[in-house]
Formats: structure tokens, C-alpha cells, sequence
């Protein structure tokens, strides 16, 4: 065996036999240090002749390259085993919960709220909106129902105590007084709906003093009954998200709409669930009519120019209807319990592309 | 309002079923509540006879009976105590469902004689709680036949709801007459009697009033019938008002109940010898007193009409008869009252007395005005045919407030407006069925208002009453025009920021909640409400008194309900409106937010602390910034509202004026008052004080990010601990604006050696080098100047 065979051997024997970092790198620096064993070879290089010079100096390099691969593998393998070694050591119960978060909610009410205003903004309806607390005339006056009319006490409204002049403010008992508000503010055509919060003096199993309305309003100069039913019909599906619903028309009075209707949707029930669309039994879900002339009139329009129908439905009913909420008066109460049950989370919005629930 | 199926048919010829007479009625508008027809619910219980009645073998207290049933000869084990041979009675087979007992019958063997059926009581048949023997009926009936039949029960009782604009509904005949012009039938003409008096009525009537417009009554029509005899009315009638809820009195009672309910026309009856002098219609004196029918006294006042006599007021106008008057067993003379009483003036009196009568009802609803003297006539008829008596003349005051007027119908408009394609044969069928008088005038219909309609008003009426009885089943869906291929957005700036605030809050966990607009006028005043023209004059209840001024205060509230249940972590918000006046203007939208107790619940890694300020102020910001607020610009200054701890809270504005929101703990005495336990904090935010934004393009500008690395500097200052952190913070940015991109509080200390009324404020700057690496001259002298300034700024010195 040469004498590089026998270092060779001897260098490589001491990094394979390296047992930690340090060791390794104290071999490779009598390696290949300055003064390693390797290097103080090459210093004698100078003094050979050529042809001595390139057969020492190859035989020298390969031995470097051969020593600093064992290195490097040797420095490989110790790292691995020493992250195995640490891994070997380290564990969490992973089981253990995790840090807690607060889990928040949108009300029923809100979510209901932009489905509605997703339909019938696609269907070219702004939002409008007006104060709660209104005058006389908005909400009764302007709406063709003068005083003393007996409509007027199947409102029970809230008033407010009467002013020096005599007159006294309401709570909204409907959303009806946006449409006049409507009317004065703007042009026809008008397609608005009004959501929004409305007050009776009522208070029982299936009464609020405050509850959520929607108003919708068209005006121009050809909507008519018709228009009424598409429009409603096309509302139900989007809402309930069925392909069908049978539409009932009932004819009533409301004193701001002539011809005044109240429509019912079809329906089943199961377990006191309700389902739309299907079976025949009927729902009453809201009240509409042709716009009354003597409406258009208070909001500054003529009645012979201009026609169009209204209508307003509980929001807090179609909540109830869609979501299986059983009772009006929890909506009300701020129970947690009740808000993570029926809420919804912050990330669901209701779009027409993604669908409303 | 209710009538019996027989009722109608007195005035309606028709073959239709009781299932095509409601919906008929909901078709027309009037809508059905309900139908009792106990002639089906009865429809297994029949007619039988007890052939022969012997005592059971082995039972003192029952009876065998032999019966003969629609199924023949039957044995039936009986209890009742008279069960007797000859009884004719109602029969149940086996397999029936009692109603009484909630029991299917079944053959069975009692004390060991077989028994199949059941003879039964009228409680067993839930038609009355008599109990004490069955049914045993007066007369012979045929075997088998429908004992709902021969206990006169075979006639369904429909309850309709009438809208207040159709008084002419509130009568029977009214009904016929809408559903004769649906096609159900033919209304048979009413036949009003014009009976002759014979004799001049002794009591005169009078219309006393002094220039009150409209004349508070227009009309008054009397007559005296001398010799009658008031006694019980017949079974027909006593069962036609008990089936409509009514309880018979007596004939004279009855028949003023008759011709209220069958045609919309109240009549008040007097017993004649009990009325001095004349009969007349007056204003009542203030303070005047009337005992009435009810047998409650009445204090009335001078807006109230009255009928009186010499004796002082008989009768309030329109509403109730007085009970000196009224007519008893002993009445022989009677006289007849029909007026026509404003309707305005009605409702106003009744309201006021809180008195609800059928009369008022429809007095208030307005009466047909040309059918004053017809109801008096009807009325005679009546109580000639079941009393007897002799009329006088008519005496009448006033004249009927007739209102006649025509409104043309263009014939097309009830397409154009209704929908519905209607033949105009039809159209003129329909108008004419329900009593217009219809006149062809080319391209419209002329038609006068019929008496009894006080509601039609112009040609919107009429194209409602040709599209409620033709249908409004028959419109069809037409689609509206889309106006965009595409929907434009339609949400305002306001609603936009609302939703996001909203989802935003949602999303920091926070559970939204919708609470009342209003509170206790307590907890009002502790949040800056409580103002005279925010108080609602009829709350529905103390705790409900108030317009909110604040979110906070439900929110509070709400919290303490949660946590009395419970919940030791609370997180609540609620966007809304709350009111600062009763004007459009002073309603604003708030969103608002609630923290109450730990950061969260107990955790094996990580401790939860009590909720501060800080909470309520991160809530605040979210808010804000997602709902377009410029919060870089925005000033954080001490101190809030007064129902929020006055060191710890905090206002964020654009400037003094236009505050933004509040933040901070909720004050401990408005806790206290509203018995909640913190430690809660709270914020509220103000929608509508931010700015409109400036630019609407959605376009941004170029990134500006520079590949320098960035440079941190650390500085720690002490200053006088009244000096707002901010200011420093603002100092040390505006310091050499170009370079210092971020400025950070790592570190805030009180206390130590660094004495009284001092802090120290440890900073971190970070320097973004934009163009070329900083030296340490350039990044030293950038140092100087932020030290320069804060200590400009501030008084501060850098911490040694």
C-alpha cells in the first residue's frame, strides 16, 4: 500500500468514525486545513519536477475530493441523525384544543335582508329607505287614510305626545310612508323596495311591537296586475330557491291600493316545518295592490300619467318560513344561544351567483 | 261577521255547495275564518227508537234495550235513567267516533249482555253539556234520518272577516248580493213591505241640532205599534242568532238583531210607555249620564250625539240603547227607531267610551243611507208577523245624506290596469249584479255608485270590483321589462358600509343582535336620551317607553340577560338606528359593539385576560375601516360620551366636530343601575359622520415597494405620563417623513425609578431606505431628528 493509499485509508477511517460535528470538523482540518495533513502535501508539490508534479498533484486532488465527500456524507449523516435524535424528543398532544376563537354571527334578519335586496336588485329594484319615526300624514294621510278612517285603529299605533300645534309623530306602523317619500324624491320609472324596521302597539305569541318589513313600489306607465304576479311569483322562487310556486291572489283592501289583494303561496307541512312550492295548502305571505290614485297624488304625481303596485311582506316571517325559526319573539331577545343557532357565519353572503342560503 | 248556510239562502237562490260558497266568498274579498258544520262533524248519528226497554239481568242501574236503527233491530246495554220504551233518541253504531268521549265504539258485552251501539247524550255529541239522561226528542222522527238534521243543527255557520271598506257586507243580504254577481246563484229581490199605519203615531221625532256639519244625525224615522206581545221568538230565528253567537232574549230584542245582522241596518226598539214626549236626536250635555243596555253608565260629553226624551238621554247615537227605556216581558206598546248617524261622529263616541257594538260597527262603517225607512218597515213586518200589534203612521225628521255619483269606467282599463281580459258583456253584468246602474257611453261605462257603497270612489273602485268578482284567479303573469342585461349595482354608499361593518363584526366575533328601538326612559337617561318628543304616548309597557339614544344600552342589557344565564363571555353587536329627535334628520345609523368578560375562555395554552378599552378600540377601527372611514387620518382623543368611564375611553374623529365613534369601558355606575356585572366594554360607531369617499375609481395606484431591506431602530423615551402617546407617535412619523415608513409602541412603562406623573414609551421605528442603502451616518442623523422632534414635541428625553 502507497503512502496516500495508507492516509487515504487513515483520514477516511477517521471521518466515517466521527461521532458528532466537532470530531468531524477536527478531521477535516488535519485534513484539510492549512496545516492538514493533505495540504502540507501539497506545499511539496513546488519542489517536484513536471512530470513528478502532475502525477503527485492528481494522485493529491483525488485524495482531497475523496476526503471531502467522505466529509460531507459524514456531516449529512450526523445532521439527520441528529435531527432524528431531537425529533425523537419532541411531541405534543395534538389532541389538546387548539386556542380558542370567538365564533360571530349575523342575525336572521340581516341575511334575509340581502337575499331580498339580491333579488330584486337584479331585478333593477334600488333600496330605499325612510325614518321610523314619522308624521301623521306620511304614514296615514298620505297613504289615503284620512282620520277617523277605521283602518286607522287596526293599526295600533304607537304615537308620540301630540305638539303644540296639536299634531303628534308616529312610529312607522307600515314601510308604505317610503313610497310617498319615494315619489316626492325622484322620477318615474320607480322600482324600489324599503326594508325596514316598523312598529305596532301589539304584543302577543305571534306579535312584536317591533318587527322588519319590505316595502316594494313600481310606477310607471304601464305595470299592472299582471306585472304584479310575475314579479312576486319570481321573488318566491328566488327566495325559497324552488323552481315553482303557485301563487294565490285574494282580493282584500288596504286603503293606499285599488284593486288590493292579499297573496298566498303554496305549501305543505311537515312536522311543522313548512315547505313552498309543493302542496296545496296556502300561505298567506303578504298584502299588495295597484297603487291608489289618490297615493300617486300625495307624492306628487298624476294618477292618469303615471300607475304601478306595491306591496309589503315580514321580513321576519320570511325568515321564519325559510330558516324553520319557530317563534317571532326570540328575534328580538339577544339570547346567545338563540344568535349562534340561527345565525350566520360572517362569510356567508347571500349572492345570486353563489345562491342565497 | 257569521250567518247560517239558510240564512243566505233566504236571500240567495243557489244549488251550490257549502265548499263553492267559501270560495266564492274568498274569491270576492270576503275572506273566510272559519266554517262550523256540525251536520257533517253529527254526519254517523242517527235517528232510532227504543222498541222495547227492560232491566239488565244483572244490573240494577242499566237498562237492555231493543232499538230500531238505519241497520235494524239493535240491543243496546243503556245506563241513562231514561232509557224507556217509545224514546226516540240518536243512535251511534259500532265503529263511530264519539266526539264527547274521544271513543270509537265497538261491540261489546256489558255485565254479560252483549251491547252493539250506543244511544247518546248531547254531550256525548259535544252539542250542549246536558248529561243527565240522552237524547230523548219530543217528536216522531223517521228511523235513520240525520240527527243533526232533527235536532235542527244541520245548518253550517260561516264566519266571514269583512274589510272596513264593505259595510254593505256586514248584512246577510249584502253577501248574496256579492256572491250572485259571481255566478253562485241568484240574490232573490227584496221584498220591504210599505205598510199603511192606521192610526198617527202619539210620540213625534226630532233632529235637535244647532248647525253641526256634517249633522251628526241626517235622518230619523219612527213608528209606534200599539198591542203586541213580546214573548220568546220562534226556534228558527232564536237558532239562526244562537248559531251566529247571539243569545235570543226576545222577540222584540231578536228582531232588531235579525235586521242588523241579515241586512246592515240597526234599529233600536222602545218600549213606547216608557218614552215621554218626543223622540229626538240631540248633542249630549256635558257630563250627562245613560245607564245603557249593558247595564253600564255612560258619562258623555258634548263632541256624543244621543237620542232622548223629556226624561233626558234614551240612547247613545248609533252605539247602544239605554236600559229605562228597553223593552221587557211586559211591553205592549214599542216604538221603532232608524236613523243614520255620522259615521265620523260614531266611531269618535264609541272610541272614547270604549264601547263595542254591533250597531257601532256599523254605524261606523257608514249604513246605507236610502234603506232608513226600508229597516222600519222590515222591522214592522217582523213584529207584526211574531208579536202582533197594530202600526201607526211613519213619522220621519231629516231626509237620507243620499250621495249619489257616477265615475266612467274606459272599458279598456280593466285590462290595463287589472290584467284581466273581461269580456265587457261581463264587466256590465258584474257592475250591474252588484247594484251600479251601468250606461253605455261609447268608450267608457257610466256608472252610478250604488246607495250602500260608501267606498267607491273613482275608476280604480270599479276596476277592482270587475277584477274581485270575475276573479283575480284569472290574471295571468306578465313579465316586466329588465332594464339592464346586466343588474347595475343598486346599493347606496350608506347601505354598502353598513352590510361590511355588519360581516365585519361577524367576523371578530362578535353574535349580531336586533333589539328594540325602545328602552326604560331610566336607561334612556343614562345614555343621553330620555327627551320629551322620544317618549312614545302609549308604550306598551314601562320597560318599553323610550326611543334609544344609543345601541350600547340594549346591548348592555342583553349582555346581563346572557350573563344571568350563563354566559360568562359575551359578545354582542348590533347596527342600527337610534334617535337624537323626532325628525328624519336625527335618526342616525350606529354600529355598536359589546365586550363582556375574558378574551375567551380558560385554556391549557394560553391565559384569557379581562376585556379593556383596547378590545372595544380594535372593534372600533375594524368598523371604521371597513366601512371607508380614512382611519390613517383619523384622531384618537381621551375621553367619551358619559355613559363611558371617563379615563378609560376614548372618541375617534376627524376632528372635534366630526366625531366618528366612541370606544372604552362602560361607565361602573350605568353598569350598576343596570344591575350588569363587568368588566364590559363598548363602542359605538356613527355611519352616517363618514365622509363620502373621494374617488369612486376602482383602478389603484402603482405599488411602491423598494427591494432595501428596511431599517428598525429602537428609542425609549420618558415622558409626563399626561402626555398622549399619540402625540409622540406623531412626532417621531413626522420626523423625516421620506424615511420612517412604520412607528410602533413596544413597550410602555410607569413607575421604577422613573418617578411620579412619568413614563417611559419604548418605540420601534422602521426606516425604508427608498433608493439606496443607508449609512450609519444617514440612519444616526435620522435618529437626531426623531429625537429632536418627539422631544420638540412631547418635553420627552431619551431614556438613558
Amino acid at each position: 500500500m502507497t503512502e496516500l493509499a495508507e492516509l487515504e485509508s487513515q483520514l477516511v477511517g477517521a471521518v466515517e468514525a466521527a461521532p458528532d460535528e466537532a470530531t468531524l470538523d477536527t478531521v477535516r482540518v488535519s485534513a484539510l486545513g492549512k496545516k492538514g495533513a493533505i495540504s502540507e502535501r501539497m506545499k511539496t508539490l513546488g519542489a517536484m519536477s513536471p512530470d513528478e508534479r502532475k502525477q503527485a498533484g492528481q494522485a493529491l486532488n483525488a485524495l482531497k475530493d475523496k476526503v471531502a465527500a467522505a466529509i460531507a456524507s459524514r456531516s449529512a449523516a450526523l445532521k439527520e441523525a441528529g435531527l432524528e435524535a431531537r425529533l425523537a424528543t419532541e411531541f405534543v398532544d395534538v389532541t389538546l384544543p387548539a386556542r380558542p376563537e370567538m365564533q360571530g354571527s349575523v342575525h336572521p334578519v340581516s341575511q334575509v335582508w340581502e337575499e331580498i335586496t339580491q333579488i330584486f336588485g337584479d331585478m333593477g329594484f334600488s333600496v330605499a329607505e325612510g325614518p321610523h319615526i314619522e308624521t301623521d300624514w306620511y304614514n296615514f294621510g298620505a297613504l289615503n287614510i284620512p282620520d277617523d278612517h277605521p283602518a286607522r285603529q287596526e293599526h295600533d299605533t304607537f304615537y308620540f305626545n301630540p305638539k303644540q300645534d296639536g299634531s303628534r309623530m308616529v312610529l312607522r306602523t307600515h314601510t308604505s310612508p317610503v313610497q310617498i317619500r319615494t315619489m316626492q324624491e325622484s322620477d318615474t320609472p320607480i322600482r324600489i323596495i324599503a326594508p325596514g324596521r316598523t312598529y305596532r302597539c301589539d304584543s302577543d305569541q305571534t306579535h312584536t311591537p317591533m318587527f322588519h318589513q319590505v316595502e316594494g313600489l313600481v310606477l310607471d306607465d304601464k305595470t299592472h296586475l299582471g306585472h304584479l304576479k310575475w314579479c312576486l311569483e319570481e321573488f318566491c322562487k328566488a327566495f325559497f330557491e324552488v323552481d315553482a310556486v303557485e301563487m294565490r291572489f285574494r282580493a282584500s283592501h288596504f286603503p293606499f291600493t285599488e284593486p288590493s289583494m292579499e297573496v298566498d303561496i303554496n305549501c305543505s307541512w311537515e312536522k311543522g316545518q313548512v315547505k313552498v312550492g309543493v302542496g296545496d295548502s296556502w300561505l298567506e305571505i303578504l298584502g299588495s295592490g295597484m297603487v291608489h290614485p289618490n297615493v300617486i297624488r300625495a307624492g306628487g304625481l298624476d294618477p292618469d300619467q303615471v300607475q304601478g303596485f306595491a306591496f309589503g311582506m315580514g321580513i321576519d316571517r320570511l325568515a321564519m318560513l325559510k330558516y324553520g325559526i319557530p317563534d317571532l319573539r326570540a328575534f328580538f331577545e339577544a339570547d346567545l344561544r338563540w344568535l349562534r343557532h340561527y345565525g350566520f357565519r360572517s362569510l356567508n353572503v347571500p349572492t345570486l351567483a353563489g345562491g342565497l342560503s | 261577521m257569521k250567518f247560517t248556510l239558510k240564512w243566505l239562502k233566504q236571500h240567495l237562490d243557489t244549488d251550490a255547495t257549502i265548499g263553492e260558497i267559501c270560495d266564492g266568498l274568498v274569491g270576492v274579498g270576503l275572506e273566510v275564518e272559519g266554517v262550523e258544520d256540525q251536520a257533517s262533524a253529527l254526519a254517523a248519528f242517527t235517528i232510532c227508537k227504543v222498541k222495547e226497554a227492560r232491566q239488565h239481568p244483572n244490573a240494577d242501574r242499566l237498562r237492555v234495550c231493543d232499538v230500531e236503527t238505519k241497520d235494524g233491530l239493535v240491543q243496546v246495554v243503556c245506563g241513562a235513567p231514561n232509557a224507556r220504551t217509545g224514546l226516540v233518541g240518536v243512535f251511534a253504531a259500532p265503529g263511530t267516533h264519539v266526539p264527547g268521549t274521544g271513543v270509537d265504539l265497538e261491540v261489546g258485552t256489558i255485565r254479560g249482555v252483549e251491547s252493539a251501539g250506543m244511544l247518546c247524550s248531547e254531550r256525548e255529541l259535544m252539542i250542549s253539556d246536558a248529561h243527565d239522561g240522552i237524547i230523548d226528542l219530543a217528536e216522531e222522527f223517521p228511523i235513520g234520518m240525520s240527527a243533526a238534521e232533527a235536532l235542527g243543527l244541520d245548518d253550517p255557520v260561516i264566519d266571514v272577516a269583512i274589510t272596513p271598506n264593505r259595510p254593505d257586507a256586514l248584512g246577510v243580504y249584502g253577501i248574496a248580493r256579492d256572491l250572485a254577481a259571481k255566478g253562485l246563484g241568484t240574490l232573490k229581490p227584496l221584498d220591504v213591505p210599505d205598510i199603511p199605519g192606521g192610526y198617527k203615531s202619539p210620540i213625534g221625532v226630532d233632529l235637535r241640532f244647532d248647525g253641526e256639519d256634517p249633522l251628526p244625525c241626517s235622518m230619523f224615522v219612527g213608528r209606534h205599534i200599539r198591542g203586541v206581545k213580546n214573548g220568546p221568538s220562534p226556534d228558527w230565528l232564536q237558532r239562526w242568532l244562537l248559531a251566529i253567537g247571539l243569545r235570543p232574549i226576545s222577540a222584540l230584542v231578536d228582531i232588531t238583531n235579525y235586521v242588523t245582522f241579515g241586512f246592515g241596518r240597526p234599529l233600536h226598539v222602545f218600549d213606547a210607555n216608557k218614552v215621554h214626549g218626543t223622540v229626538h236626536a240631540r248633542m249630549a250635555e256635558p257630563g250627562e249620564k245613560l245607564l245603557a243596555l249593558d247595564g253600564k253608565e255612560y258619562t258623555l260629553d258634548e263632541t256624543m250625539t244621543v237620542i232622548a226624551d223629556d226624561n233626558g238621554a234614551e240612547g247613545i247615537a248609533g252605539i247602544i240603547g239605554g236600559e229605562v227605556s228597553g223593552c221587557d216581558e211586559n211591553t205592549t206598546d214599542v216604538f221603532i227607531e232608524a236613523a243614520y248617524f255620522d259615521p265620523v261622529r260614531t266611531a269618535a263616541t264609541g272610541r272614547k267610551l270604549n264601547v263595542i257594538t254591533d250597531a257601532r260597527y256599523r254605524f261606523e262603517r257608514g249604513v246605507d243611507p236610502a234603506f232608513v225607512e226600508a229597516g222600519a218597515q222590515l222591522a214592522t213586518r217582523l213584529i207584526m208577523d211574531l208579536c202582533g200589534g197594530e202600526p201607526s203612521e211613519l213619522v220621519i225628521a231629516g231626509s237620507a245624506p243620499l250621495n249619489t255619483r257616477s265615475y266612467d269606467l274606459r272599458k279598456t282599463r280593466v285590462r290595463s290596469l287589472g290584467g284581466i281580459d273581461v269580456p265587457e258583456a261581463r264587466q256590465v253584468e258584474i257592475l250591474t249584479a252588484l247594484g251600479f246602474d251601468v250606461t253605455d257611453n261609447g268608450d267608457v261605462l257610466s256608472c252610478q255608485v250604488p246607495s250602500w257603497r260608501p267606498d267607491v270612489h273613482g275608476e280604480a273602485d270599479l276596476v277592482e270590483e270587475v277584477c274581485r268578482i270575475y276573479g283575480l284567479d284569472q290574471v295571468r303573469s306578465e313579465p316586466m321589462q329588465r332594464t339592464h342585461a346586466v343588474a347595475k349595482p343598486v346599493l347606496t354608499i350608506r347601505q354598502k358600509r353598513m352590510l361590511a361593518a355588519r360581516r365585519a363584526l361577524a367576523g371578530r366575533g362578535l353574535n349580531e343582535a336586533v333589539t328594540w328601538s325602545f328602552l326604560p326612559a331610566a336607561q334612556a337617561e343614562l345614555f343621553g336620551g330620555g327627551q320629551p318628543e322620544l317618549k312614545l304616548a302609549n308604550p306598551i309597557s314601562v320597560e318599553l317607553s323610550d326611543m334609544r339614544p344609543s345601541l350600547i344600552a340594549n346591548l348592555v342589557a342583553a349582555t346581563g340577560r346572557n350573563v344571568d344565564r350563563g354566559q360568562a363571555q359575551v359578545g354582542l353587536f348590533e347596527v342600527g338606528q337610534v334617535y337624537a329627535g323626532d325628525q328624519p334628520q336625527d335618526e342616525t345609523l350606529r354600529a355598536s359593539g359589546v365586550r363582556r368578560g375574558q378574551t375567551g375562555p380558560r385554556h391549557w395554552g394560553e391565559k384569557a385576560r379581562n376585556v379593556d378599552a383596547f378590545d372595544a378600540k380594535a372593534d372600533l377601527l375594524a368598523a371604521l375601516a371597513v366601512a371607508g372611514a380614512p382611519v390613517a387620518s383619523v384622531q384618537v382623543v381621551q375621553g367619551a360620551p358619559s355613559w363611558f368611564h371617563p379615563g378609560r375611553s376614548g372618541t375617534v374623529q376627524l376632528g372635534p366636530k366630526n366625531q366618528l365613534g366612541w370606544f372604552g369601558e362602560v361607565h361602573p355606575r350605568v353598569l350598576d343601575a343596570m344591575d350588569v356585572k363587568g368588566p364590559l366594554v363598548a363602542f359605538e360607531m356613527n355611519l352616517d359622520a363618514i365622509p363620502e369617499p373621494k374617488s369612486s375609481r376602482a383602478a389603484r395606484p402603482p405599488l411602491d415597494a423598494s427591494d432595501l431591506l428596511p431599517v428598525r431602530r429602537d428609542f425609549a423615551f420618558v415622558i409626563d405620563a399626561d402626555v398622549p402617546a399619540d402625540k409622540l407617535l406623531r412626532a417621531a412619523r413626522g420626523a423625516e417623513k421620506a424615511l420612517v415608513s412604520d412607528v410602533s409602541v413596544f413597550d410602555v412603562f410607569e413607575g421604577g425609578n422613573l418617578g411620579d406623573g412619568k413614563r417611559s414609551l419604548a418605540i420601534e421605528v422602521t426606516l425604508q431606505p427608498k433608493d439606496k442603502t443607508l449609512t450609519d451616518e444617514e440612519i444616526d442623523a435620522v435618529s437626531k431628528a426623531i429625537i429632536a422632534s418627539v422631544t420638540k414635541a412631547t418635553g420627552a428625553t431619551l431614556r438613558g
